[in-house]
């Protein structure tokens, strides 16, 4: 059994249990489900700064921020519990390119080039940590939510606008993996 | 008793709908759900900056078949949860947000979908990410709070 849940999953196993958080989340307490509010509900909780879109009963929200650590706890269980002895199955064609901008180690979830720790203060650390997750941050809230809000959570409610931001976070995806990352590899 | 009327954030996507209000206690059962979403994150491998490499270049199918069956589990379970009337745990009608076109969804989008593709992580796998040990994503993190932040406060200034 637990070999079983130690081989990497099925993506449409995990596409239903992804999906089947919308309706856990509205049957066992009203909630939609959302993560990109997790972020603004710590803004709100820790640096409000009297700007108004910080000021708003956070409490009400708590929820999130437990769903949030609880994602936070699922990774920890999952990575030093129950997980696949062997490395990570990555498309040859994926590895290919990579390996032509310069990426080496292919051995975990995250490559260790850009990923470690040691790079934090580096411009790379700049690009792929400080500036990303900034856009990632920024862009969630400008668009009103992200893969989960509006991507799964929105098209499941048939929401037009949703599908619309959808649609541009991939074109956003599309643009950055296939022609800026390039030339931001040319930095390094 | 109380007669404070409920105060909503202003347009808070992910909204909490219950009248009942929740003790800390009963907010663990979030924690839970969260908890069986990350474990899902990791074990697809959907944390994975190498998922998100293969999406983007059309390399694979896995991160397709993984939103497209989540969203069709989602979109069955909204339709029968609307067509039956199926009532909360706590007994309460499911209450469903109308999403109002603006720009931001456009120009947002884009600004979050090139992060994506630098990061490898949309906002719930960077939690799952950092509880696998990836300790440098804490730093991504702390960045998407000060992007979160940030656009709050020049949130009148920005088309919409």
């Amino acid at each position: 059994m637990l070999e079983l849940i130690r081989q990497p999953w099925h993506w449409a196993f995990a596409g239903v249990l992804i999906g089947l958080t919308v309706p856990t989340l509205l049957l066992i307490g009203n909630k939609s489900f959302g993560i990109s509010s997790s972020l603004r509900h710590i803004c709100a909780a820790c640096l409000p700064a009297n700007i108004p879109f910080f000021k708003y009963d956070w409490k009400k929200e708590a929820w999130n921020l437990f769903f949030v650590f609880g994602v936070l706890i699922g990774g920890f269980i999952a990575t030093n519990f129950l997980s696949n002895p062997d490395t990570i199955v990555v498309s040859p064609e994926t590895i290919a390119d990579l390996k032509a901008l310069g990426i080496t180690d292919f051995s975990h979830l995250m490559p260790q080039d850009l990923f470690s720790v040691e790079n934090i203060f580096t411009l790379k650390g700049l690009i792929f940590f400080v500036i990303g997750g900034f856009m990632v941050g920024f862009g969630t809230r400008y668009a009103g939510g992200c893969t989960s809000g509006h991507a799964i959570m929105g098209i499941s409610n048939l929401q037009v606008p949703s599908i619309i931001a959808t649609c541009c976070f991939m074109i956003g995806g599309f643009i950055m993996t296939n022609f800026l990352l390039p030339l931001i590899f040319k930095l390094f | 008793m109380n007669n404070t009327q409920i105060v909503h954030p202003i347009e808070c996507e992910a909204p909490n709908e219950q009248v009942i209000s929740e003790s800390v206690f009963s907010n663990i059962k979030y924690a839970v759900v969260g908890m069986a979403f990350g474990i899902v994150f990791v074990k697809a491998e959907i944390i994975s900056w190498f998922r998100i490499q293969e999406m983007f270049r059309l390399q694979s199918f896995f991160m397709y078949g993984v939103i497209g069956t989540a969203v069709m589990v989602g979109m069955i379970s909204v339709f029968l949860i609307k067509k039956f009337n199926i009532k909360t745990l706590s007994g309460e009608k499911v209450i469903f947000h109308d999403k109002t076109f603006n720009k931001g969804q456009v120009y947002g989008g884009l600004i979050f979908g090139l992060g994506w593709a630098i990061t490898g992580a949309c906002p719930g796998p960077l939690f799952a990410q950092i509880g696998s040990g990836f300790l440098a994503v804490l730093v991504t993190f702390l960045s998407a709070l000060a992007g979160t932040w940030t656009y709050g406060y020049f949130r009148d200034k920005l088309p919409h």
